[in-house]
C-alpha cells in the first residue's frame, strides 16, 4: 500500500488527482479536511478581493470615461486627464533614458567583467538591495532635498525623472544581470574563438541575446513609474498642465488622480482616471509577462 | 587603439556599477544632514517619545506616528499573512494546472496595481463599510480608521507574500512530500507538516518583505487612515502613519517644522534599514 501511494505521488505531477483520490477518506481525517478547507478559503478570499477590486473600479469608472476627459487643455470644467497622460509619457521616457543605460552598464560590469568574489560586487549588490527596499516617500524626500533644493531645479519634470530613475535603477540592474547570466557561455566562447574582443562580444553577442529579459525588466519599471505618487508630489509638483520645458512642473496621471480625489469635486473623473491608470498597468504587465514567457521558451 | 577602447569600456562599466553606491551615499547624506540637527534641537527623547505633535507650538513628538505605523503594519500582517501564506500553499500544492494559469497572472496583476488605485478603492469601498460597522457597534467614527488602513494594507501585501512564499514552497524537494505520503500521511498533512516547515525561512522572508511594504506605504494609507496626529485610540479611530506625516505637512512646512518632517523620514529610513537587515539574514539562512 505504501509503495503504491509513493509511486502515485511520483507519477502524478498534477496534485489534484492525488488529492481527489483521498476524498473518500476525509470522513476519517478531520484534520486533513480542515486543512483543505482553510487553504481553499484563503484562495477564495484572494480571488474575491481581486475581483472586487478590479470589478468595482471598472464598473464605476467605465461609464464616466467621456471624450471631454481627453480634451487637449485642462480646465476645471472638463477635468481633462490628457495633460497628465502626456506628462506621464514624458516622465517615463526621461526616467528610462537615465536609468536604462546606467542599469545595463552596471549589470554588464557585474555579470561580465567583475571577477568572482570581488568585494565591489558584493557592496553593489547590497546597496542595490537596500535601494529596492526604500519606500517611495523617502525617495520623494531625497529628491526634494537634493534635486529640487540643493541643485535648485525647483519642482520640475526633470527633478521627478531623476528621482524615479534612482528608484528603478536596482530593478533594471537586477533583471538585466539575470538576463545576461542566462546567456549560455558557449555564445561568448564562440565569439572569442572568432577573434572578437571582450567589448565586441558583449555588445554584438551577449546583449542582443539578452534583450527580451532586459525588456521585461524595463517594462516592469515603466509600471512602477506610471503608478508612482509619493515620490513625485514634492519633486515634479502638481501643476495640471503640460509644462513648456523639462524645468517646469507637471503632474502625472497618478498624481492627477490623487489631486482630483483630495479636491473632492470631481469624483466621477477620479473613477475614470482610475480605470485609465488600471488599464495602462494591466497592459504593461501583460506585455512584460509575454516577454518573460518568450525567454522561458528560449 | 583597441586596447585603449577595451580598457576605457571596462572603466566605464565599473563607474556605472558604482552608481548604486553613489545613490545610497547621497540619500543617507542628505537625509541625515537635514534630519539629525532637528532631532538634536528637539532632543532625541522628546522627539521619539513625545506624545504630542503640534507644529504650531513647536512641539514635535512622533510617538503617535510611530505607534500608528506599527499598529497598521501589525494589523496588515495579522490579516494578510494567513490568507497570503495559505493562498501560496494552495497555488504551490493544491492547484490544478489550468487554474494556476489563471491565478498566477492574477496575483502578478494585484502586485502591479498602483497604490493610489488601492487607496481609492479603500476610500470608496472600505471606508463606508467601516463607518457602517462603527455605527452598528455604537462606536461612531467616520470610517477612516486604523481598521480600514490595516485591511487595505493587508490586501496590498498579499501579492508580495504569495509570490515569495509560493516559490519557497515549490523549492522544497519533492522527496519530502513523497516521504510523507509513503508514511501514510494524507496529501494535506504531508504538505502542511513536512513541506511547509521545510520552506519556513522563505515564508518568514515573505513576511519581512510584507512588513517593509506596509510600513513604507504612503498614499493608500493617507487616503483611508484619517490622519489625526494623536495617540492611537482604538480600532475604529483614525491614526496617522510616519509616511502620512511627511506627505501631508511637507507642502507648507518651514524651518524647524520642515526639519522635523525630514527627521520623521530618517526614522522611517531606520525602520526600513532594520527590516532589510533582517531580510538579508533570513536569506542567508535559506542559502546555507
Amino acid at each position: 500500500m505504501n509503495g503504491q501511494m509513493s509511486a502515485r505521488g511520483r507519477l502524478l505531477t498534477d496534485k489534484t488527482k492525488s488529492s481527489r483520490g483521498h476524498t473518500r477518506s476525509y470522513r476519517n481525517q478531520p484534520l486533513s479536511a480542515f486543512l483543505l478547507c482553510v487553504t481553499v478559503t484563503a484562495i477564495v478570499i484572494t480571488v474575491g478581493v481581486f475581483l472586487l477590486l478590479i470589478g468595482y473600479i471598472l464598473v464605476k469608472g467605465l461609464p464616466h470615461i467621456t471624450l471631454s476627459l481627453f480634451a487637449f487643455e485642462y480646465n476645471s470644467e472638463n477635468v481633462s486627464l490628457f495633460p497628465a497622460l502626456v506628462n506621464t509619457l514624458t516622465m517615463t521616457l526621461l526616467s528610462l533614458l537615465i536609468a536604462v543605460p546606467l542599469g545595463i552598464c552596471s549589470a554588464v560590469y557585474l555579470a561580465e567583467y567583475a571577477k568572482r568574489g570581488n568585494w565591489l560586487v558584493s557592496i553593489v549588490r547590497m546597496t542595490a538591495e537596500t535601494l529596492s527596499g526604500i519606500p517611495s516617500i523617502v525617495y520623494g524626500l531625497f529628491g526634494l532635498l537634493f534635486f529640487v533644493t540643493a541643485l535648485g531645479w525647483g519642482y520640475s519634470i526633470l527633478a521627478g525623472a531623476f528621482t524615479l530613475s534612482i528608484m528603478i535603477l536596482p530593478l533594471i540592474m537586477r533583471t538585466t544581470e539575470e538576463a545576461l547570466e542566462s546567456v549560455p557561455d558557449t555564445y561568448r566562447e564562440a565569439s572569442f574563438g572568432l577573434g572578437a574582443g571582450k567589448l565586441r562580444t558583449v555588445f554584438r553577442v551577449v546583449l542582443p541575446s539578452a534583450v527580451p529579459g532586459i525588456l521585461a525588466g524595463v517594462i516592469l519599471a515603466i509600471g512602477r513609474i506610471v503608478g508612482e505618487t509619493a515620490a513625485l508630489i514634492y519633486t515634479a509638483g502638481t501643476v495640471a498642465g503640460i509644462p513648456g520645458n523639462l524645468m517646469g512642473s507637471g503632474r502625472t496621471l497618478a498624481i492627477h488622480m490623487y489631486a482630483l480625489q483630495s479636491e473632492g469635486m470631481h469624483i466621477e473623473a477620479s473613477y475614470a482616471t482610475a480605470v485609465v491608470l488600471q488599464i495602462m498597468v494591466v497592459g504593461i504587465n501583460a506585455l512584460s509577462g509575454f516577454l518573460a514567457r518568450k525567454i522561458a521558451k528560449g | 587603439m583597441n586596447h585603449i577602447k577595451e580598457k576605457g569600456a571596462s572603466i566605464l562599466f565599473l563607474l556605472a556599477a558604482c552608481a548604486c553606491i553613489l545613490a545610497i551615499v547621497l540619500i543617507c547624506l542628505f537625509l541625515f544632514a537635514n534630519g539629525i540637527p532637528a532631532i538634536a534641537k528637539i532632543g532625541p527623547l522628546n522627539f521619539l517619545l513625545g506624545r504630542e505633535w503640534k507644529p504650531g507650538n513647536d512641539i514635535y513628538g512622533i510617538l503617535p506616528m510611530i505607534l500608528g505605523s506599527v499598529s497598521v503594519t501589525a494589523g496588515a500582517i495579522l490579516l494578510g499573512v494567513p490568507v497570503g501564506v495559505l493562498s501560496a500553499i494552495f497555488l504551490a500544492k493544491f492547484c490544478p494546472k489550468p487554474l494556476h494559469k489563471v491565478l498566477s497572472p492574477m496575483v502578478e496583476l494585484l502586485a502591479g496595481i498602483p497604490s493610489i488605485v488601492y487607496g481609492f478603492f479603500g476610500l470608496v469601498v472600505l471606508v463606508p463599510a467601516a463607518r457602517k460597522l462603527g455605527i452598528s457597534l455604537g462606536m461612531g467614527g467616520n470610517g477612516s480608521s486604523m481598521l480600514t488602513a490595516s485591511v487595505l494594507l493587508g490586501i496590498m501585501i498579499l501579492p508580495t507574500i504569495i509570490t515569495v512564499s509560493e516559490s519557497s514552497v515549490r523549492a522544497v524537494p519533492d522527496s519530502y512530500y513523497e516521504g510523507g505520503i509513503a508514511l501514510g500521511a494524507t496529501h494535506e498533512k504531508s504538505v502542511f507538516f513536512i513541506v511547509v516547515p521545510a520552506a519556513k525561512s522563505g515564508v518568514y522572508s515573505s513576511i519581512v518583505l510584507g512588513v517593509g511594504r506596509a510600513i513604507g506605504e504612503t498614499m493608500a494609507v493617507v487616503m483611508v487612515a484619517g490622519n489625526q496626529a494623536r495617540m492611537p485610540a482604538g480600532l475604529l479611530k483614525g491614526i496617522r502613519s510616519l509616511t502620512a506625516n511627511i506627505v501631508i505637512e511637507m507642502g507648507y512646512a518651514t524651518d524647524l517644522h520642515r526639519e522635523a518632517l525630514i527627521a520623521t523620514g530618517v526614522i522611517l529610513f531606520m525602520f526600513i534599514l532594520t527590516i532589510n537587515l533582517v531580510f538579508s539574514v533570513l536569506r542567508k539562512r535559506v542559502k546555507s
